[in-house]
């Protein structure tokens, strides 16, 4: 029997062996495939009883929208909800894989999550990887100890904020926000602004476009507001409509349906054990 | 043998920018044009310069505002200055307005820009003429256009988005002065580069008036401030 050696079990995450390969291919000349981002506007706030979120729905590949209505808010807890800008591929993985460890959490400990194990868990993952996975998140949500607000960056640094903006429109939407912010906002004036903010991103930046995502965390209670306004509807449609060409013959027509409706019939012996 | 090729000591060009000025920001109102620039001229990452006039008179029409290269901006000056100054001795009764003035800016700037030594600014030009408004901006590249309202610099992205949502046609002097307050505040907090002394220029058919420096009232008492870490120990 031949000598097999033991080889090592393929360890989990980030294999940072490629960098210095892809690196002298781009020198030499090739052209790196380019990521799906969410060149964004997302916004936060605190209100009187809670905090809002705002996301406006464009993801771009380059200088293509790859989907005019992407969604932006993710959901982390039934208290806590994630907006994420930056590679769309690392803010859904990143938010996932903290929103299944939270669930386990709650099991383990039986109580509602925090804010801040959210945090610490995003935040510590993120400075594990140095950067490199690109996820710039507002992390807002209602527990025990109140509402709060934080952003976290890429590397892992994190803010405590009462308002917060991220994305390649945050200057449009922080401008809305210095200019308008103030403490104790109603839940109705509170969306409005973010809403003014979301529209402000949507409109002077080319990275955001689309339609405005908002999400409302109280105290026991979320609202989910997707699609809260539509600013840019499909205006043109043709007239025309679509139909063959006058000229083609209908010889034959067959229907068949995909979803087969089944009937149960109630005499078959249940499954032995 | 003249030499052809540029050598090492051809580097009279502007390479990058020393003393800078930021935003300028301008608006039309009902009887003119109000600009709003700060009074800061920053050395790199230093505050080198607190009180750099960004906001000059050109001719009895028009007022400049400049961001960029201070001493760009000098040089401009010297160059516009000139200008007036040999449009007065044909007196002739004419006398340039605000368009010309733009236009004689873009021309300059253009042409630098070809030669591959830019004046490193960008500037906001505006003016009345025969009871006509003219707002403009001319970037270092010879970029120019004209609109109801203009920004430079970090005033493109924080400015401009409040611009195109509550300026409109006819505001009163009150108005404009609170919009641009408004612009100058957010400015103020968001950008490095800003300092809390600006000045207000307005020109109407009637003249000129550059206001004396003066600070906003800015606003820190955010309870989150106070204790920004009340529920998340040990971040910041």
């Amino acid at each position: 029997m031949s000598q097999i050696s033991e080889s090592m079990p393929p360890k989990g995450g980030f294999s940072f062996d490629l960098c210095k390969r892809n690196q002298m291919l781009v020198n030499k000349g090739l052209k790196q495939p380019s990521f799906l981002k969410t060149g964004t506007t997302i916004v936060g706030l605190v209100f009187q009883d809670g905090v809002i979120l705002g996301a406006d729905t464009r993801a771009t590949e380059g200088p293509i929208v790859a989907d005019k209505n992407c969604e932006k808010i993710h959901y982390m807890a039934p208290n806590i909800y994630c907006c994420g800008a930056g590679t769309a591929a690392d803010t859904e993985a990143v938010t996932d894989m903290v929103s299944s460890q939270l669930k386990l959490h709650r099991y383990h400990t039986g109580r509602e999550s925090r804010v801040v194990t959210a945090l610490t868990l995003l935040k510590s993952h993120l400075f594990s990887y140095q950067g490199h996975v690109s996820a710039a998140l507002v992390l807002g949500g209602v527990d025990v100890t109140g509402p709060h607000l934080h952003t976290i960056y890429p590397h892992g640094s994190t803010d405590t904020l009462p308002f917060a903006t991220m994305g390649s429109g945050s200057l449009a939407a922080m401008a809305v926000f210095e200019s308008k912010y103030r403490e104790g906002l109603t839940r109705d004036e509170g969306v409005k602004l973010v809403a003014e903010a979301i529209c402000s991103g949507i409109f002077n930046d080319l990275g955001s476009g689309s339609n405005v995502d908002v999400c409302v965390i109280t105290k026991g209670k979320k609202e989910y507001l997707r699609n809260y306004l539509t600013p840019n509807p499909r205006t043109y449609v043709s007239e025309k409509g679509y139909t063959f060409s006058k000229k083609t013959e209908v010889l034959h027509t067959k229907i068949t349906p995909l979803k087969e409706l089944v009937d149960v019939i109630d005499a078959g012996d249940a499954m032995e054990e | 043998m003249i030499n052809l090729i540029g050598s090492e000591s051809d580097s009279q060009r502007t390479l990058y920018p020393y003393v800078t000025g930021t935003s300028v920001v301008g608006i039309k109102y009902k009887d003119g044009i109000l600009l709003a620039a700060d009074m800061g001229g920053s050395y790199g990452s230093t505050l080198r310069y607190k009180t750099v006039e960004r906001l000059k008179k050109v001719g009895k029409h028009s007022i400049i505002g400049a961001s960029g290269e201070i001493s760009d901006f000098q040089e401009i000056m010297r160059n516009l200055d000139e200008l007036i100054l040999y449009d007065n001795m044909w007196d002739d009764g004419n006398s340039l307005g605000p368009k010309e003035v733009h236009n004689y800016l873009t021309r300059m700037m253009y042409n630098r820009r070809n030669k591959f030594n830019p004046l490193w600014n960008s500037l906001v030009l505006g003016g009345v003429k025969n009871g006509q408004k003219y707002l403009g901006t001319v970037s270092m590249i010879g970029v120019h256009y004209e609109d109801n309202h203009v920004a430079t610099g970090f005033g493109n992205h924080l400015a401009r988005p409040l611009l195109r949502n509550e300026w409109h046609a006819d505001m009163t002097f009150e108005e404009g002065v609170k919009l641009l307050e408004k612009c100058m505040r957010v400015l103020l907090y968001r950008d490095r580069s800003a300092v809390n002394k600006l000045q207000i220029a307005k020109i109407t058919e009637e003249g000129v008036t550059i206001t004396q420096p003066y600070a906003l009232k800015t606003f820190w008492n955010f309870s989150a401030f106070l204790n920004p870490t009340a529920g998340a120990e040990g971040s910041w």
